[in-house]
């Protein structure tokens, strides 16, 4: 959905208008439905694993407050706050980019990369600790708590749920590398911004999907 | 004033000859293309290579059917040919073939545009596609997979030792390849419409790959997910789907058939567009009905997704959820009916005439209709919990998508063939092929209505010998049958080079592919058409060509 140029223009036609749109306008109107249906195939997708999770933590509810509780629920928030602040820096990235103001849509750009990158450690911080504690699923389960089993079934869609997550996110990181080489470069400006507004639709829906993960994993079973 | 208008558009005629096809030449300026015709080629070629193989797998069991003593095939080659037929046919032949051929190609010609909204995006489609067909390949070289298209848990995940998990991959990948195909007509359906081209306007075979693209985008990902699961419950021996391990096969089904119950209209679909195309164009008449039609296409991708679970009523649902998802199947009558018998009131009073593909529609209207109605045979609890996993079943989804699907792409390839090759397929020979097709089909599929009503189960390879005669005037048919598919293939290759030059419009038909050349140039058109009329304007275009309309 990038939008590079595919022929020298002979008019005077914006570097960025790829030929078979009429105008900017189109091109922008094009791109950004394209990205707003492509998150609606991304809430179907996610939506198999919720869809199951929900199934399972209904017939299972006793094993899946156990599960939560092995959750390490400081790093948890953590993580929440740092993805919630990597949005405003995304956020403010398509302001400035709107604007035309290269320096700053670029530091927008790398905190919110920063910030992203932040996540996926402190995630992988996390996972280690699960896999020292054999609570990955599958041959390297070992724990042996009670409802065992049924902790592994959970303990399943942890891996799978923040798994898919913590992908979608190291491909975001790439994209906003990408984005920020085209920033470096002043592709972006009033005139022409689509894809840095993508993105961040993009990565916005990213984290409105951490905001569902983090109580549907950590949270549930703790309130009195 | 209509009438000027269609002058105007006719007189459009480029005076270059410089088309899509010789505008350049090489391999890469294929490989690399991002023109939205070529790749529709590129489909054609993909999904015929695939046809045939899914066709051997098909003609290799009918063969083996011949006799009622498993004697060609071991019941394990048995299940892995019927296996990879199912996979091949849906997969990779007939959810891509009208609307990744067809629907590449028309859909901005159609909509008066240079080519889809997002052209990298549509060449990535087919390199998915290539890429999870070749993971099938693999597949089938290295043995084959033997769970059923359906893959179903547990066997898939615990117990089969076949390749389970690349069959699983492959269709992983070629889902993607549907979501962005999906995607990319979406997008386009909405921002790229020629100026004056209203939503009412639109010829009914767009807006059928819209509800189609609708579908595609919101049913696919689901199957992906789902096929994660399985593929991660295989590997790691998780617990998803295993009850063993407290998962719930059950559970499995109902997210396998919130797919694929919906694919299934991801492969009528586009046939029904095909249908009111070739029906307007061939009786020369505007479309009876043009807004039911339309909406009736938008009814059925909604309603298709609230019946999924009419294919569990034997597998321990509950009598309760049973009796609704029995009740919402049979809404799905409603609009196909309603279809039916608009094409009908078309036919009506047009002038008929009889060229290859209103031969195969008016084949596909039938055969469609008694498709539709088995299904509310199997969409009724009494009689399904009969024929569950009887050739009952089998005849009713192959009148559906053989009869139907199949015999609709037939239709718009030989439609459109003259517009996508510059040349004209021979006529006579397209006939009888077509002729062929119909009686071969019959003869295969008839016969297995009346084995599954009186009790012969699908999926073996051997089988009571009272069954050998509809058995063997099946496999007759399917004879048959493959003369018909095969005969296509022999002249419209023929016709590449020898047929005769087409024309901008063979068929005076309307609509937008017709007002440029055949080929088309590159970019569509040499101007971008404003329209100014309805679709299907027959009545006006005629008096404006100066024909007679015999009414």
């Amino acid at each position: 959905m990038s939008d590079a140029p595919l022929h020298g223009d002979e008019h005077e036609h914006h570097p960025f208008l790829q030929h078979h749109f009429e105008d900017m306008g189109q091109q922008h109107e094009a791109s950004t439905l394209g990205m707003w249906m492509f998150l609606a195939t991304e809430i179907l997708f996610f939506g198999g694993l919720f869809l199951a999770y929900a199934v399972y933590r209904t017939t299972y509810e006793q094993a899946w407050v156990a599960g939560a509780q092995l959750q390490n629920l400081k790093l948890g928030t953590i993580n929440t706050a740092v993805l919630i602040s990597s949005s405003l820096t995304m956020a403010l990235a398509v302001h400035y980019a709107q604007l035309g103001r290269r320096l700053a849509t670029f530091y927008c750009l790398v905190g919110t990369l920063l910030l992203g990158s932040g996540f996926l450690i402190i995630k992988g911080i996390e996972y280690h600790a699960h896999f020292v504690e054999g609570l990955l699923p599958g041959p390297y389960f070992t724990w042996h708590g009670p409802m065992a089993p049924k902790v592994e079934l959970f303990m399943t869609f942890y891996f799978s749920m923040t798994g898919l997550h913590a992908l979608h996110m190291i491909i975001g990181a790439g994209l906003l590398v990408w984005f920020m080489w085209r920033t470096w470069r002043g592709h972006f400006g009033p005139e022409y911004f689509s894809p840095v507004e993508i993105m961040g639709l993009y990565w916005h829906f990213v984290d409105i999907v951490w905001i569902f993960l983090f109580p549907l994993l950590y949270l549930i079973g703790r309130h009195a | 004033m209509t009438s000027v208008t269609y002058h105007d558009v006719r007189l459009m005629e480029p005076a270059k000859t410089r088309n899509y096809l010789n505008v350049d030449y090489g391999f890469f300026s294929w490989l690399l293309t991002k023109d939205h015709k070529r790749i529709a080629i590129l489909y054609m070629i993909s999904i015929s290579v695939m046809f045939i193989l899914g066709g051997f797998f098909a003609m290799m069991m009918r063969l083996e059917l011949l006799t009622p003593q498993g004697d060609l095939l071991t019941s394990d080659t048995y299940n892995r040919f019927f296996t990879l037929h199912g996979i091949i046919m849906i997969f990779f032949f007939l959810i891509p073939s009208i609307p990744a051929v067809l629907g590449n190609f028309l859909l901005p010609l159609m909509l008066g545009a240079k080519d889809l909204a997002f052209p990298r995006i549509n060449l990535l489609s087919w390199y998915l596609y290539i890429i999870g067909a070749f993971v099938g390949l693999v597949v089938i070289i290295t043995g084959g997979v033997d769970t059923g298209w359906t893959f179903y848990t547990p066997f898939s995940t615990q117990y089969s030792n076949t390749h389970v998990f690349g069959t699983t991959l492959g269709a992983f990948i070629v889902g993607f390849s549907s979501i962005l195909t999906g995607l990319n007509f979406l997008v386009t359906v909405h921002r790229m419409r020629a100026p004056g081209l209203t939503w009412f306007r639109l010829p009914l075979f767009v807006w059928a790959i819209y509800a189609t693209s609708i579908v595609q985008l919101l049913a696919t990902p689901v199957l992906a997910i789902t096929l994660v699961m399985l593929m991660f419950e295989r590997v790691a021996h998780v617990g998803i789907f295993d009850p063993a391990l407290g998962g719930d096969p059950l559970l499995y089904q109902h997210m396998f058939w919130f797919y694929s119950h919906p694919a299934v209209y991801i492969m009528i679909l586009p046939g029904m567009g095909v249908a009111s195309e070739v029906v307007a164009a061939f009786t020369r008449k505007k479309i009876f009905g043009y807004k039911f039609v339309a909406f009736s296409s938008l009814a059925i991708a909604f309603l298709g997704f609230l019946v999924w679970a009419h294919h569990m009523f034997v597998a321990g649902i509950s009598v309760y959820s049973a009796m609704i998802f029995s009740f919402l199947s049979m809404f799905v009558a409603v609009p196909s009916a309603i279809k039916v018998f608009n094409w009908t009131a078309t036919l009506y009073k047009g002038s008929v005439s009889w060229q290859t593909p209103m031969l195969y529609i008016l084949g596909f209207i039938g055969l469609f209709t008694i498709g539709g109605v088995t299904g509310i045979f199997l969409a009724s609890l009494g009689i399904d919990v009969h024929v569950t996993d009887t050739y009952f079943v089998v005849a009713h989804f192959h009148y559906i998508m053989v009869g139907g699907a199949v015999m609709a792409y037939f239709a718009g390839l030989h439609y459109w063939w003259p517009k996508i090759t510059g040349r004209m397929y021979p006529e006579w020979w397209a006939r009888l092929a077509a002729l062929l097709v119909f009686i071969g089909f019959n003869l295969t599929f008839f016969p297995q209505f009346i084995l599954g009503y009186v009790g012969m189960p699908r999926r073996y390879h051997a089988y009571a010998p009272e069954f050998q005669v509809l058995n063997v005037m099946s496999t007759a048919g399917a004879s048959v049958l493959a003369v018909g598919y095969l005969l296509p293939l022999i002249y419209l290759l023929w016709s590449l080079r020898f047929g005769p030059k087409a024309g901008p419009n063979p068929w005076g038909a309307v609509g937008l592919e017709w007002a440029t050349t055949s080929p088309p140039p590159k970019d569509n058109f040499h101007e971008t058409p404003a329209v100014t009329w309805d679709a299907y304007d027959y009545p006006a275009f005629l008096t404006a060509m100066g024909e007679t309309q015999h009414v």
